[in-house]
């Protein structure tokens, strides 16, 4: 279904009134697939890329800027603010993010409002304050103005887990045509599909866009663990208590006085 | 060395959490209980959530306290059915509990029930406890025998009906008082994380007048199977029990208690009781002062669901 949003929007995008790209970007990740193990204390990717020219184009010799953003899945989270009632400090107003990236990482060679004008950013949405985080609002869904306290909150407290970051320095042009990209994959990283966006701008203007994907499982022992707690909650249960009453028992034979 | 926790989905130290169980396991060892009021908060302390802190500690405690049940067996020292007694309104307390646990996380107030109910049964036990433990040590001072049975006195417990001969802790008493105690038990025990054994052990010698003989071995019965079932309860409903952070907690846990059990059999009753009603009272103040000062951070996000 996904795959078949990209090629419907390549077609419009290719089928629109825009003028021919003279460029196009060649990427490849170090690595398509992390796996988190019981030792997995995160690591950092690396993505390599070049800008090429079309056929019978030439590319400019500076002036590229590239902006990678990568969403892990989404998911639905609520943020709670606390207030003081009767001298104590209670969670009383929440609002709930819908389907928002788990992990969101926006990767730059220079700070995004340099790059682009600020409703070209906002259209590509690129960087934190421009991506689409929609809030539940009544029956509604839609994003808030960027200085909204609960927006505002939700992101530094994503930024403190290291989940979401933006970073004018993580993207390094090794020529001017050549570039990589480290992307951060932190211990506590979700695990499933992740969408890595690659786009290249030039005089304020995305001139060229690719994509690539990663994916980010449990393995070992941790998946078993994980799945089994979710999908056989009771079973699981059982065997943790059996598990709990074996080391008593256990303990209580190796300790044994009499 | 970092061990990554499924469903903590964090990696934690195995030292420090092993350290932890160690730690708790002796002090739950030389006083007699099962160490959940310890450590919960201290789980939560190193960043894990509330919600598993709680739910995992169960089934650490239903280990150490099996390992408990089991000596007391051997010696004879339990009374079997004072114990199923007590169970039976035990399990529908933890199902209660368990209930309330997972409509307050709906609700966003779970954490500060856990604080609430923290800050009330321990300051409230833990004076308690100081304050007989001082009357008693005084009372020894004065060359007076501090007893705390006192054969004959009556309450108006003894008056209620349905009354029970329990034979082997030789007390004849209304069966109400002892539902009631087993529900509170299961109840509070589910929705803090704690087996309750510091609750249960005071409330069976002053309000059934339970002779010290049975006493704790009756109680690390209905504390394992308390906690055993919410364990089960937790993981079905919630699914939050950490399995990998439970093993880990348990081995250091039974270990430590060895130790613990040791050093606590050197030490005169009351003096030990002054000291946990010590350090219940300061748990109990730790988590007031986290209720009362305000938070570095007013804001917090909880996991609703994964599309």
């Amino acid at each position: 279904m996904r795959r078949l949003a990209l090629i419907l929007a390549l077609v419009l995008l290719a089928g629109g009134a825009r003028p021919a790209a003279a460029e196009r970007l060649v990427v490849s990740l170090s690595n398509h697939r992390v796996a988190v193990t019981s030792s997995f204390t995160g690591e950092n990717l690396v993505l390599f890329g070049t800008i090429e020219p079309d056929a019978g184009k030439s590319l400019r010799t500076s002036g590229y800027n590239l902006v990678v953003t990568v969403t892990g899945p989404s998911e639905t989270l609520r943020t709670r603010r606390k207030q003081r009632v009767l001298g104590i400090w209670v969670n009383m107003d929440s609002r709930e993010f819908v389907r928002v990236p788990s992990y969101l990482s926006v990767l730059s060679n220079r700070p995004v409002a340099d790059i682009a004008s600020p409703d070209v950013l906002r259209r590509l949405q690129v960087g934190l304050d421009n991506f689409l985080l929609p809030q539940r609002i009544g029956p509604d869904i839609a994003d808030t103005v960027r200085d909204d306290p609960f927006r505002v909150a939700f992101v530094r407290l994503e930024t403190q887990h290291g989940l979401y970051r933006e970073s004018s320095t993580a993207v390094t042009f090794l020529t001017p045509t050549v570039f990589r990209a480290a992307i951060p994959v932190p211990a506590n990283v979700p695990t499933g599909n992740y969408a890595i966006d690659v786009k290249l701008f030039a005089d304020g203007a995305m001139v060229a866009r690719t994509s690539t994907a990663l994916e980010v499982i449990k393995a070992g022992l941790e998946q078993y663990v994980a799945d089994a707690a979710r999908d056989y909650g009771l079973l699981y249960g059982l065997l943790t208590a059996l598990m709990a009453l074996l080391t008593g028992w256990f303990a209580s034979v190796v300790f044994r006085k009499d | 060395m970092q061990i990554y926790l499924p469903i903590a989905d964090l990696p934690v130290n195995i030292f420090l959490v092993l350290g932890m169980g160690l730690a708790v396991g002796f002090i739950s060892g030389m006083f007699g209980i099962g160490g959940g009021f310890l450590m919960t908060p201290l789980l939560i302390f190193i960043g894990i959530s509330p919600g598993v802190a709680v739910a995992s500690v169960s089934s650490h405690i239903a280990a150490s306290s099996f390992t408990g049940a089991i000596t007391y067996w051997r010696k004879r020292a339990l009374d079997t059915a004072l114990a199923m007694m007590l169970l039976s309104a035990g399990i529908i307390g933890t199902a209660t509990g368990v209930w309330l646990f997972t409509a307050l996380r709906a609700l966003d107030q779970l954490d500060l029930m856990i604080g609430l109910s923290y800050v009330t049964l321990l300051t409230a036990v833990g004076v308690t406890m100081i304050y007989e433990s001082v009357r008693a040590e005084i009372r020894t001072r004065k060359g007076m025998p501090a007893t705390l049975r006192r054969p004959g006195s009556h309450t108006w417990l003894h008056g209620l009906p349905f009354k029970l001969r329990f034979k082997r802790s030789k007390i004849y008493v209304s069966a109400i008082p002892v539902w009631a105690i087993g529900f509170i038990i299961g109840f509070v025990g589910a929705i803090m994380g704690i087996g309750g054994g510091f609750l249960l052990v005071p409330m069976l010698i002053y309000f059934l007048r339970v002779p010290t003989a049975t006493v704790i071995g009756t109680s690390m019965v209905l504390t394992l199977v308390t906690m055993a079932s919410a364990t089960v309860m937790h993981a079905a409903t919630n699914h939050l029990v950490d399995a990998v952070l439970a093993l880990i907690l348990m081995v250091g846990g039974v270990i430590g208690a060895q130790f613990g059990a040791r050093t606590g059999a050197r030490m005169r009753g009351e003096r030990l009781r002054l000291l946990l009603g010590l350090l219940v009272f300061a748990v109990g103040l730790r988590f007031a002062y986290e209720l009362v000062m305000q938070p570095d951070d007013l804001f917090s996000l909880r996991h609703v669901r994964s599309e």
